[in-house]
């Protein structure tokens, strides 16, 4: 009897560690936000919780009349409206060309391609700041060599956006052109064969088994590119501290800002709630588009 | 007929190939500027006009991270967090294995947990970790660096997608034997799952070796900072140095890169998605 009992809990001795640091790091975490982001919780707050007062809604009302995080929330849809797309488009071209040949040639473009995704943010937001540099930066250098005048880059509102998701769509390929391979490969090649029989080209081919066969694939990239650049923080925060004119400021680095250098807890962890609800529900409508295009098909 | 697609075949071939090489020379770029510009002393980077190699290379920028950068402090802090995320990557198989091969009450809930876990956003946490850990006195302190990102929900959902597929023969024979739960698991299950292994053992190290995000928030003291952060402050401080920057980067880009070389067979062929069938 004893024995059995011991084998009983034997499945929680295994699981249970990490069990119990998620719902101390992540779990937890979600109902303390929620709470405090109807609290005026700020550093006083921290060394007295009797000054902690309950506001209702006060932080998300004051959420929706602050220019800062209106102007962050416009400029996270521009990324994500401009910056998931391209990822798709580009790191599904990167596979189909790679995937087009089998030598030396295409296997060590697989391997640079992919090398951006490994490396640290910083360190390569950091290079390419001096890269856009307008005086002694290389584009401009390189742009000048054919005759382009240089642009401000990162100095400017409309130009500083458009070079932080350069510098993300060249980190973010790889990873994704990854999946897309592996999911290339698991291609049979009997249908290749068939539709060549039948006559029909490599476009033709790519048109009507390529692109069906990668459906989930493209699918999950979406879903995972989607909720990564709702999170955009690395760049901005190296890069321009959310500047010029607050054109770069994403809701990510909003939060950071409100809560780590104002140390206005309960205004951020309303601003983050904000941001997990819209994570949510852009999810939830892929997952929605996603099901019904397999009724269809 | 055959001859003329043959042809096709072979010249788009050489259009795709062109288009890679510019593309793959643009992906190389920043590296390769990153490092020859490390070598070059700050007169030459502050030219109007560089040319590509260093004019005379100088070690200089290197010998000044360890000097007044404090590079081997934040080395040391790294290092410390990555070999201690081993440890995270070792609960991580305990649980996906605890997960794939035993059947336990409230199995299926506390599964979806884990799951529901990875839809969190770090920027929703990352208030009332930090207020947890305030709480309990772990800010400033390396082991409130490195416990919130400890374990991770997908490291575990890899493990246990791969030990599923574990024959229950094996572990039931060794069990008839008498071997108890925990030494099947050291001595048939980990041998066994070393594929798998390999791979989150060199995501471990990356994800140690970049960590950021923790490290900037727990740390408010120059002692506890990481490269990374280390590399951010770097930057704030010699903001026109761009020598230093460029050593201070390479610094961290650099053995990344040369790991992933040696191991990169194990790291792209870990990528499939494919829905479970």
């Amino acid at each position: 009897m004893r024995k059995s009992l011991k084998s009983k809990l034997t499945p929680y001795t295994f699981v249970g560690p990490a069990i119990v640091l998620l719902l101390f790091f992540s779990l937890i975490p979600i109902l303390i936000a929620l709470f405090i982001s109807f609290t005026n919780l700020n550093i006083t707050g921290l060394g007295d919780w009797s000054s902690i007062k309950f506001i209702g809604l006060s932080n998300f009302i004051n959420l929706f009349s602050d220019m800062t995080f209106l102007q962050s929330v416009s400029n996270t849809i521009y990324y994500v409206v401009i910056g998931v797309p391209l990822v798709v488009v580009l790191s599904l071209g990167a596979a189909l060309m790679i995937n087009y040949g089998q030598n030396k040639f295409f296997k060590l473009m697989r391997l640079i391609f992919y090398t951006p995704s490994i490396t640290n943010t910083v360190a390569v937001a950091v290079v390419w700041t001096y890269m856009y540099n307008p005086n002694n930066g290389l584009i401009n250098e390189l742009l000048s060599k054919i005759g382009i005048p240089g642009l401000q880059w990162l100095n400017d509102p409309v130009t500083a956006k458009i070079s932080l998701v350069i510098l993300a769509l060249w980190k973010g390929i790889g990873l994704n052109m990854l999946i897309f391979l592996a999911a290339l490969q698991g291609i049979p090649k009997s249908l290749y064969e068939a539709a060549e029989l039948d006559g029909a080209n490599r476009w033709e081919q790519t048109k009507h088994i390529t692109l069906p066969s990668l459906s989930f694939s493209i699918f999950f990239v979406l879903v995972t590119t989607l909720i990564g650049w709702f999170q955009f923080f690395d760049e901005p925060f190296v890069m321009t501290q959310g500047g010029p004119l607050n054109s770069t400021n994403s809701v990510a680095l909003f939060v950071y800002q409100n809560g780590f250098q104002n140390s206005n807890f309960g205004y951020a962890a309303a601003a983050s709630f904000v941001m997990f609800v819209a994570i949510i529900a852009a999810t939830s409508i892929q997952f929605r588009i996603q099901k019904k295009q397999q009724g269809v098909s | 007929m055959s001859n003329s697609r043959n042809f096709i075949d072979k010249r788009n071939k050489t259009i795709i190939s062109a288009i890679l090489l510019v593309w793959g020379l643009v992906t190389v770029l920043p590296f390769l500027w990153m490092f020859l510009s490390s070598f070059k002393t700050n007169a030459e980077i502050s030219q109007m006009t560089q040319s590509f190699l260093p004019k005379r290379w100088t070690f200089q920028n290197y010998e000044n991270l360890f000097i007044s950068g404090n590079f081997g402090v934040y080395l040391k802090n790294t290092l410390i967090i990555t070999a201690s995320s081993f440890f995270g990557l070792m609960l991580n198989a305990i649980a996906g294995y605890g997960f794939a091969k035993f059947n336990f009450f409230g199995k299926r809930i506390l599964f979806l947990a884990v799951m529901a876990t990875m839809m969190i956003p770090g920027q929703v946490t990352m208030i009332p970790v930090y207020l947890i850990l305030n709480q309990v006195k772990l800010t400033n302190t390396l082991l409130g660096i490195l416990l919130p990102g400890l374990v991770g929900a997908f490291s575990i959902f890899l493990f246990r997608q791969f030990m599923f597929n574990i024959p229950n023969s094996v572990i039931e024979s060794a069990r008839i034997e008498g071997a108890g739960e925990w030494y099947i698991f050291w001595h048939l299950v980990v041998p066994m799952s070393r594929p798998v292994i390999a791979v989150q053992g060199i995501l471990t190290f990356i994800g140690g070796w970049n960590s950021f995000l923790w490290p900037l928030i727990i740390a408010n003291n120059q002692k506890y900072y990481t490269l990374s952060v280390g590399l951010q402050l770097l930057q704030g401080q010699h903001t026109s140095d761009y020598g230093i920057q460029m050593a201070g980067s390479s610094f961290m880009v650099i053995p990344i890169i040369i790991i992933f070389l040696i191991f990169q067979k194990y790291i792209l062929q870990g990528f499939s998605v494919q829905s479970e069938k």
